[in-house]
């Protein structure tokens, strides 16, 4: 993997932290007014994703949690800013708040609020068009029953659609391991289609994504964390493990203080 | 004169073949092709057979309207909708209002009555109609079922097409009846349009006056001004269902009440739950029901 490759990896994972602990800071002092889910912590899986994809049509759909998703896949970052303030000029007309963003210029696609129906949702579009389709789910959505029929029917159909499933092993606070006794990339391997489980370090992940063909069905598992509330701004573990703090450490903090500029003049323009 | 099945099924042909469009849904090409509703068409002309996992395969079906292919999703059995609206009515029908992005689909729901037991029998469009952002619609007649294809492909609304087996053999229009001097108005849905005329033409030879407004648009509910004349004539009236009155007959009751004051009495699915056989079963108002009714609020 070429060290400008991770390097730019490592400046969209750091745009999204740095807009992350903004709207922890605007949450804490009432801003913003709605339920938010931030995706802190879960970074480096859009991120790589994203650059790994960077020239291929796609069309992605997204749930909660999808603020880094948004920003890696190229979301106009003041129109989520203007979305979580409620503003007509928010990426879903200042109706959709956190959970409900959308691109239509990315082709990112709004989700409804039902947990997992994207699943479906994706997979029916990846069949009418045949276009490769990004499913990103968690690993709580995934378990949906809906959910779990659409990677069959992928499967059975033969396509070009990824599930990645985010598996920051929480459903809002609830380990996967009380919910469930098995695992999704087995689940998808017993459905005849790829089934990988990694960790969210952009080189791991890079490694399996090189070994995935853009016209089949994949389901990737990626171990990730998240490193704030389910919802709202705080902090159940501080000493839970943080993929950012390496590469910070690493490039150094140039790119995460470049981020964290664009990201308070971006605040700065839309609360004027 | 060809029946309404003749009708559907060469809409379904047309929009398959010429519109590129797609037909979803379960066990489309068994035998019997949903009623003879079908042409003998595959996947590859876009007939898509889905498995039988009923919530996704709404889902699946608002996926291929996202990508405006504008499928017709066939769902075999009204009551099936338990299963399958849920991202119909919180995706598809939100998608224009939430996002911008029209996403059309024509829902083609099926009721069928009698022998059928406690969830596949009757109409179930009550289940949609309390959602915003779907249009539902209940054709009769062959004429109504093209109108309503072709309002459907002008539009980049959702479709809810409250279809039922006992019309399919139809060949006839259900035009209203406007008697003179009438002395009650009926304003019956789906199957019950049928008893309704029945019920006015015996009723006429007693020289009791029935007008008959036929509600073929349910949501937008359409109704013309010489059909809330009729009811200022009569004062009375009664709204008539395939489905528990406990929805949509008695909120268009309320409707209709809003626009003339009016005695309007509801008539649908008993509140209670219909077992198979014919004693417990659980049947729209018939032509007798519909007569008993009418000299009972007459008398």
């Amino acid at each position: 993997m070429h060290n400008e490759t991770l390097l730019e990896i490592h400046k969209r994972a750091a745009l999204c932290r740095a807009f992350e602990q903004e709207v922890y800071r605007q949450v804490e002092n009432k801003t913003i007014k709605i339920p938010v889910y931030l995706s802190a912590g879960q970074e480096y899986t859009p991120a790589t994703l994203s650059v790994f994809l960077d020239s291929i049509d796609k069309q992605i759909f997204i749930q909660h949690r999808g603020h880094s998703t948004y920003l890696c896949f190229g979301g106009d970052i003041e129109q989520l800013i203007y979305e979580l303030l409620g503003d007509k000029r928010g990426c879903a007309n200042g109706m959709g708040g956190s959970a409900s963003i959308q691109s239509r210029e990315k082709q990112i696609y709004g989700h409804d609020g039902l947990m997992g129906s994207h699943g479906p949702i994706a997979t029916g579009m990846a069949y009418a068009n045949k276009k490769l389709t990004l499913c990103f789910t968690g690993d709580a959505a995934a378990e949906e029953d809906y959910f779990i029929s659409s990677i069959g029917w992928a499967s059975t159909k033969h396509l070009p659609i990824w599930y990645i499933v985010e598996d920051n092993n929480l459903s809002i606070l609830t380990e996967k391991k009380v919910r469930r006794n098995w695992e999704m990339h087995r689940l998808a391997q017993a459905f005849s289609m790829k089934g990988v489980d990694c960790s969210d370090d952009p080189e791991h992940l890079w490694l399996q994504l090189t070994d995935c063909y853009v016209g089949e069905p994949v389901l990737l598992n990626v171990r990730t964390n998240r490193l704030f509330w389910h919802a709202g701004a705080g902090i159940d573990d501080p000493n839970i493990p943080d993929t950012h703090k390496k590469y910070t450490e690493r490039f150094g903090d140039k790119y995460v203080k470049e981020a964290e500029e664009i990201v308070k003049e971006a605040w700065k323009k839309c609360l004027q | 004169m060809p029946t309404v099945r003749d009708t559907i099924k060469n809409t379904v042909r047309f929009h398959l073949k010429e519109n590129k469009g797609l037909a979803m849904g379960q066990c489309l090409t068994a035998v019997g092709w949903v009623g003879g509703t079908l042409p003998e068409l595959y996947e590859d002309d876009g007939m898509v057979e889905l498995s039988m996992a009923d919530v996704a395969g709404g889902g699946f079906a608002v996926g291929a309207a996202l990508a405006g292919r504008r499928p017709m999703y066939v769902i075999r059995y009204q009551g099936f909708n338990w299963f399958n609206a849920p991202m119909i009515v919180n995706y598809a029908a939100k998608s224009k209002d939430l996002w911008g992005v029209p996403c059309p689909m024509f829902v083609r729901s099926i009721a069928m009555e009698g022998g059928i037991g406690p969830v596949a029998g009757s109409s179930h469009h009550a289940l949609y109609y309390r959602m915003p952002g779907v249009r539902i619609v209940s054709p009769m007649t062959p004429k109504e079922y093209m109108n309503v294809y072709d309002d459907f492909m002008h539009s980049d609304d959702v479709f809810y097409v409250s279809e039922h087996r006992g019309s399919y053999n139809n060949q006839e229009e259900l035009p209203n009846l406007y008697p003179e001097n009438p002395h009650i108005s009926l304003f019956p849905i789906s199957i019950t349009r049928f008893a309704a005329q029945e019920a006015a033409f015996e009723l006429a030879k007693e020289g009791i006056n029935v007008s008959v407004h036929h509600i073929m648009s349910i949501k937008p509910l359409r109704l013309s001004k010489l059909d809330y004349k009729s009811l200022a004539v009569t004062g009375k009236g009664i709204v008539l269902d395939d489905d528990y009155t406990n929805g949509i007959a008695k909120s268009i009751a309320y409707d209709i009440i809003k626009k003339v004051d009016s005695k309007l009495e509801v008539m649908g699915l008993d509140d209670r739950t219909a077992g198979f056989y014919t004693q417990v079963d659980n049947l729209p108002p018939s032509k007798e029901k519909i007569i008993a009714k009418i000299r009972e609020m007459l008398a």
